[in-house]
C-alpha cells in the first residue's frame, strides 16, 4: 500500500459543468448590481466630498451642512415626526394584530382585507385626503382646534395610514409564531391573563416589534410622498434633497443629505438583521399552534378597536375617491367624471399611467425572473462560497437605501457622459432597473426563504442523476416555489406603481409615471385630479392583488395533489 | 464469503475532513469489496454522515483520496461520480409523479422513451409500486416513499449505493420490515452498498460488514458477529448492545479483583496492578451452571428486577460485589424456576469466556 501521500496536499473538489455556469451566470447577475447599486453610491459619495467644479474638498459640504440652521432643522424634524409616528403605528398595528390572532373577533377576514387597502396607494394618497378632510376648506378642520394640517400634524397623520400595513404584516407573523404550550403551561401555573400577556406574549413577540419599529421608522424618515404634499414648510430631509437637486440645481448638497438620509436607514437595518436572526431560534420544531379561545368582553372590545381602524382607512381613501368624483370642492360638489380627463393639465396625462403599467409589467417580470434565480444561484450552487456570500451581502444593500438617495445616486452614474451606460439615462430601462434595484432585497429574501424551505438534498440527488441544473430548476425548483415567485412579481408590481421617490429624479418627458403625475398635479393645484389619478393606480394595485388571489388558489387547486397541507 | 486477494472496489485512504477547526475525520482508510453491504454504524457527531458525503463527493474532504472500481475519483464533482443515494427525508420531487421520479435519472441518459419506461416499469415492479405509479410522492406512505427513493436510486444501475439512515423516519414497525426488504433489493440489484445508521440493530441484521466510528476515526471494522461478540475497544463495547462494565484491578495474570472476589479471566498481557474494565452482557452472566468451580461464581442479590416481556432484566448487586452493580437477563423460565424476585440472594457465574477486559483510561 502506497503511504505516500503528503498530507500537506489539500484536495480541491473539480468543478462540473453545471458549477461553472451557475458561477457565471451568478457573475452576471453580480455585475448587475454592482452597477446598479455599489458604483451609484460610490458615485454618490464622493460627490458628497466634492465642490461645485469637482474638485476634492472633504467633508467640507457636511461641515456647511451642519452649519446651515435650517438644513439642519429638518434632520431634526425628520426625527421627530419619524419617532411620533412610529410610536403610534406600533401600538395601532399591535393591537390591530393581536385581534386578528389572538382573539376570535368576527369579520376578520373583513379587517384583514382593509388593512391591505394602503398598500394599493401611493403614499401622496393620504396627503391629499388629508387636504380635503382637515385643509383650509376641509371637512372637519375644526377638529385640529386651529393647528395646520400642513405641517408636522399632517405628515404623521398621512405616515401613519400608510406605513400601518408594514407593521402590521410584521407583528402578525411575530404573534402567530408562539407555542400554545407555553399559554397552557401559565394557566396550569395559574398565571392571571394579564401576567401571562406579559411573561408569555410580550416577550415571544418583542422581535417582531422591534423589527416592525425600524421597519416603520425608516419608511417614515425616508418618505417623500407624504411630507411633498402635506408638509406645508415643515422641511424633511427627503423633501430638502428634492429642493436642493430639483429646485437649487445643488448636487453636492443634495448628496450631502443623501448620505445623511441614509445613516439612520443602514443603522435601522443593521438592527433589523439582527434581530431577525435572533427571532430564528426562538421556535422550536414541536411546538404546537396557539388556538384564540372565544372571549365576550376582548372580542367585542376588539371588535370596535379595529372597526375604529378601518373607519379611518376607509375614510382616507374614500375621501380621495370622493374628491375625485366631484366638479368643484367646496362649492359644487356634483358628480363628474372629468378629473379623470388627465390630459387636461400639464403633468404625462394617460400617457403617465401607461407608462407606469409599461414599468411595472416590466418590472414584474424581469425582476422576478433575475431575482430569483439569483437567489438560486446562491443558495442552491456549489462551492464558491465567498462569491455567493458576497452576492448575499450585496442583494442586501438596496433595503437600507432610501429611495431618494437611490435615485439621486442614479443621476449621478448615470448622467455622466463618460459612463458608457449613459445612454440607458431618460429612459424606461433606467426606470426599470432602479424599481428592480430599490425593490431587490425583499424579494430576494422571499425566493431565499422559498429555496431553504425545499428538501436541501434535492440537489445531491439532482447530481447524483446526472440532472443538468437548469433541468431541476425548471421542473423542479421553478413549479416548488411559484407560489414564491408569484409572490415577489405581485410585490414588485405594486411598488412599481405607487412608488415616487427613486423615479422622481429619473423620468424624462417621455416616461412620465402615474405616481409622479400625482405629484406635480398636486404641484399645480389640480388635486382633485391628483385624487383621480391616486385611485387609477389604487384600481389597478387592486385589480392586480384579486387577481393573484385568484391565481393562487388556480395553482393551488391545480397542484395540490402534491402540494402537501 | 469474499476472497482475501479481490480487488476493493472503493478504496478510502487517509481520508481527514476538517470543518474551520474542528476535525471530522481523521486519517480514515477503508476498503469495500464489490457487491458487498457495509454499514458505517456511529452515535450521532462520530463522522458517518460526513464519511459518506465525502465518499458522494456532496461535501469534499480536506485531505486524502478516494477510488472506486479502480477510477481516482478524489476530487471529482458528485455529477461526475457513479452512485445512486437515498437520504432520511427521501427529498423525492413532491410536483413529480412516482414514474416521473424514477425516470428523472433515466432521462438524463438519453435513452429512448419507451426503454425509459420499461425500466421504471421493472424497477417499480421490483419495489412492489406497480399500482402506485401514477400517485405523488404526498400520497404514498413512509415506506412506500422509502422504496420509490430506492428505485429511483437504483434506475440507472449505479455501482454504488449509498444510504443516509433510510429508515430512520419510519416507526418502528415498518423499519423491521423494511430492513429486510432492502437487503433483499440490494442482493437482486448486486450492488456495492454503504448505508449509515446509528441504530446498531439495523447494523447487525443487514450488514455483511460493520464499521463503527466515534470521534472521526474508526474504531473497528467486522461482521455483525465479531462486532458483536469480540468489541475491540471499550467504545464498541458500550456502543453495540448492552454491556456491563465493572471497574477491577489485574491481581495475577489471568486473575482480577472486582468487590470481594477475584475472577478468573484473560488478562493477556497487561501489567499487574492496572486498572481495568471487566465487561460482561446481560446474556452471558449465567444463574444455572453455577456448580462448575471453574465458572467464576459471585454471590449476589437482586436489587431490582425489570419484566421485558419475554425476559427479565434484573439489576445484581450487594454480596461478593459489594457497591459495583451489574445487570442480568434471565429467560422467563429460569426466574420462574429459581424463583427471582426483588431482595433473592443468587449465585451467578460469570463465565471467564464470555468476559473482555479493558483498560480503564
Amino acid at each position: 500500500m502506497t503511504k505516500n501521500i503528503k498530507i500537506s496536499s489539500i484536495v480541491k473538489q473539480k468543478s462540473s459543468r453545471d458549477d461553472l455556469t451557475m458561477r457565471v451566470c451568478m457573475l452576471v447577475i453580480g455585475l448587475f448590481l454592482a452597477i446598479a447599486i455599489i458604483l451609484p453610491l460610490y458615485t454618490m459619495f464622493s460627490k458628497s466630498l466634492e465642490n461645485k467644479v469637482g474638485d476634492f474638498i472633504g467633508i467640507s459640504n457636511y461641515i456647511d451642512y451642519f452649519s446651515t440652521p435650517s438644513l439642519f432643522q429638518s434632520a431634526y424634524n425628520s426625527i421627530l415626526i419619524s419617532v411620533i409616528g412610529t410610536i403610534i403605528v406600533l401600538l395601532f398595528a399591535f393591537v390591530y394584530a393581536y385581534a386578528l390572532t389572538r382573539t376570535q373577533m368576527p369579520f376578520k377576514w373583513f379587517f384583514k382585507i382593509v388593512a391591505v387597502i394602503p398598500l394599493l396607494t401611493p403614499s401622496m394618497l393620504s396627503g391629499i385626503s388629508l387636504v380635503y378632510w382637515f385643509g383650509n376648506q376641509g371637512v372637519a378642520k375644526s377638529f385640529l382646534m386651529g393647528e395646520s394640517i400642513f405641517g408636522p400634524i399632517g405628515i404623521v397623520m398621512g405616515s401613519v395610514y400608510w406605513v400601518f400595513p408594514h407593521a402590521l404584516m410584521i407583528i402578525i407573523t411575530a404573534l402567530s409564531i408562539t407555542d400554545a404550550r407555553l399559554y397552557e403551561a401559565a394557566a396550569a401555573l395559574r398565571t392571571s391573563k394579564i401576567k401571562t400577556f406579559f411573561m408569555v406574549t410580550i416577550p415571544n413577540c418583542k422581535f417582531g416589534l422591534i423589527s416592525a419599529g425600524f421597519v416603520v421608522f425608516t419608511l417614515i424618515f425616508t418618505d417623500f410622498g407624504v411630507p411633498k404634499v402635506i408638509g406645508g414648510s415643515y422641511n424633511v430631509l427627503a423633501t430638502d434633497i428634492y429642493k436642493q437637486v430639483i429646485g437649487q440645481q445643488n448636487f453636492q448638497m443634495g448628496a450631502v443629505v443623501a448620505v445623511i438620509l441614509l445613516t439612520p436607514a443602514i443603522a435601522a437595518f443593521s438592527v433589523d438583521r439582527f434581530v431577525q436572526r435572533k427571532q430564528v431560534a426562538l421556535i422550536s420544531a414541536s411546538a404546537v399552534p396557539y388556538e384564540p379561545k372565544k372571549s365576550n368582553r376582548l372580542d367585542l372590545a376588539m371588535l370596535i378597536f379595529c372597526s375604529f381602524v378601518a373607519f379611518l382607512i376607509i375614510c382616507m381613501i374614500g375621501m380621495a375617491q370622493y374628491a375625485a368624483l366631484i366638479e368643484f370642492w367646496p362649492y359644487n360638489l356634483s358628480f363628474t367624471l372629468q378629473n379623470y380627463n388627465f390630459d387636461l393639465v400639464e403633468g404625462g396625462g394617460w400617457g403617465a399611467y401607461f407608462n407606469s403599467i409599461q414599468l411595472s409589467v416590466y418590472t414584474a417580470l424581469i425582476g422576478s425572473i433575475v431575482i430569483f434565480f439569483g437567489a438560486y444561484l446562491v443558495e442552491k450552487g456549489r462551492g464558491f462560497s465567498f462569491g455567493r456570500n458576497a452576492f448575499h451581502a450585496v442583494a442586501m444593500i438596496p433595503l437600507a437605501v432610501p429611495g431618494m438617495a437611490l435615485g439621486l445616486a442614479y443621476i449621478f452614474f448615470f448622467n455622466n457622459p463618460n459612463n458608457p451606460l449613459s445612454f440607458l439615462y431618460g429612459t424606461m430601462g433606467i426606470l426599470v432597473i432602479s424599481t428592480i434595484t430599490h425593490f431587490y432585497t425583499v424579494s430576494h429574501l422571499t425566493a431565499t426563504t422559498a429555496l431553504k424551505q425545499m428538501d436541501q438534498e434535492f440537489e445531491s440527488v439532482s447530481a447524483s442523476l446526472k440532472t443538468p441544473f437548469f433541468r431541476s430548476f425548471q421542473k423542479i425548483t421553478v413549479p416548488i416555489c411559484m407560489p414564491a415567485i408569484l409572490d415577489i412579481s405581485v410585490y414588485l408590481f405594486l411598488n412599481a406603481m405607487t412608488t415616487v421617490s427613486a423615479v422622481i429624479f429619473l423620468y424624462s418627458a417621455n416616461t412620465r409615471l402615474a405616481s409622479v403625475a400625482v405629484l406635480n398635479m398636486d404641484d399645480q393645484g389640480e388635486l382633485a385630479m391628483a385624487a383621480a389619478m391616486a385611485m387609477m393606480i389604487a384600481y389597478t394595485c387592486g385589480g392586480v392583488r384579486i387577481l393573484y388571489a385568484i391565481g393562487t388558489s388556480n395553482i393551488l387547486a391545480k397542484t395540490q395533489k402534491w402540494r402537501s397541507k | 464469503m469474499h476472497s482475501k486477494n479481490a480487488q476493493p472496489y472503493l478504496k478510502v485512504r487517509n481520508l481527514t475532513k476538517k470543518f474551520g477547526k474542528f476535525t471530522a475525520l481523521k486519517d480514515i482508510s477503508l476498503d469495500i469489496l464489490e457487491n458487498e453491504f457495509v454499514c458505517f454504524l456511529g452515535p450521532s457527531g462520530c463522522g458517518k454522515t460526513t464519511l459518506l458525503r465525502a465518499i458522494a463527493g456532496l461535501d469534499i474532504q480536506t485531505y486524502g483520496s478516494i477510488s472506486q472500481g479502480g477510477k481516482d475519483i478524489s476530487s471529482l464533482p458528485p455529477s461526475e461520480r457513479d452512485f445512486g443515494i437515498v437520504f432520511q427525508s427521501y427529498a423525492l420531487f413532491p410536483n413529480l409523479t412516482v414514474t416521473r421520479n424514477v425516470a428523472v435519472g433515466l432521462e438524463n441518459m438519453g435513452i429512448g422513451a419507451l426503454k425509459v419506461q420499461q425500466r421504471v416499469d421493472e424497477l417499480l415492479t421490483l419495489v412492489d409500486l406497480m399500482d402506485q405509479k401514477a400517485k405523488y410522492p404526498a400520497q404514498l406512505s413512509g415506506g412506500q416513499q422509502q422504496r420509490v427513493a430506492l428505485a429511483r436510486a437504483m434506475a440507472t444501475s449505479p455501482g454504488l449505493l449509498l444510504l443516509d439512515e433510510p429508515l430512520s423516519a419510519l416507526d418502528a414497525k415498518v423499519r423491521g420490515h423494511l430492513r429486510h426488504e432492502i437487503k433483499e433489493l440490494q442482493r437482486k440489484f448486486a450492488v456495492t452498498t454503504i448505508m449509515v445508521t446509528h441504530d446498531q440493530e439495523e447494523a447487525l441484521t443487514m450488514a455483511d460488514r460493520i464499521v463503527v466510528m466515534d470521534n472521526g476515526v474508526i474504531e473497528q471494522i467486522g461482521n455483525p458477529e465479531e462486532i458483536y461478540s469480540s468489541p475491540k475497544t471499550k467504545f464498541v463495547a458500550d456502543f453495540v448492545g448492552t454491556m456491563n462494565f465493572l471497574p477491577a484491578i489485574i491481581l495475577s495474570t489471568n486473575t482480577a479483583q472486582v468487590g470481594d472476589i477475584f475472577l478468573t479471566c484473560n488478562t493477556e498481557d497487561l501489567p499487574v496492578g492496572s486498572s481495568i474494565s471487566i465487561a460482561i452482557r446481560p446474556e452471558d452472566i449465567d444463574a444455572r451452571n453455577t456448580t462448575n468451580s471453574d465458572s467464576n461464581i459471585v454471590q449476589i442479590e437482586v436489587l431490582h428486577l425489570e419484566f421485558l416481556g419475554s425476559f427479565c432484566r434484573a439489576t445484581l448487586g450487594h454480596g461478593d460485589l459489594k457497591d459495583v452493580s451489574m445487570r442480568a437477563d434471565f429467560s422467563i423460565s429460569i426466574t420462574r424456576q429459581l424463583s427471582i424476585k426483588v431482595g433473592s440472594k443468587l449465585k451467578v457465574s460469570l463465565p471467564s469466556k464470555y468476559i473482555r477486559i479493558y483498560l480503564t483510561d
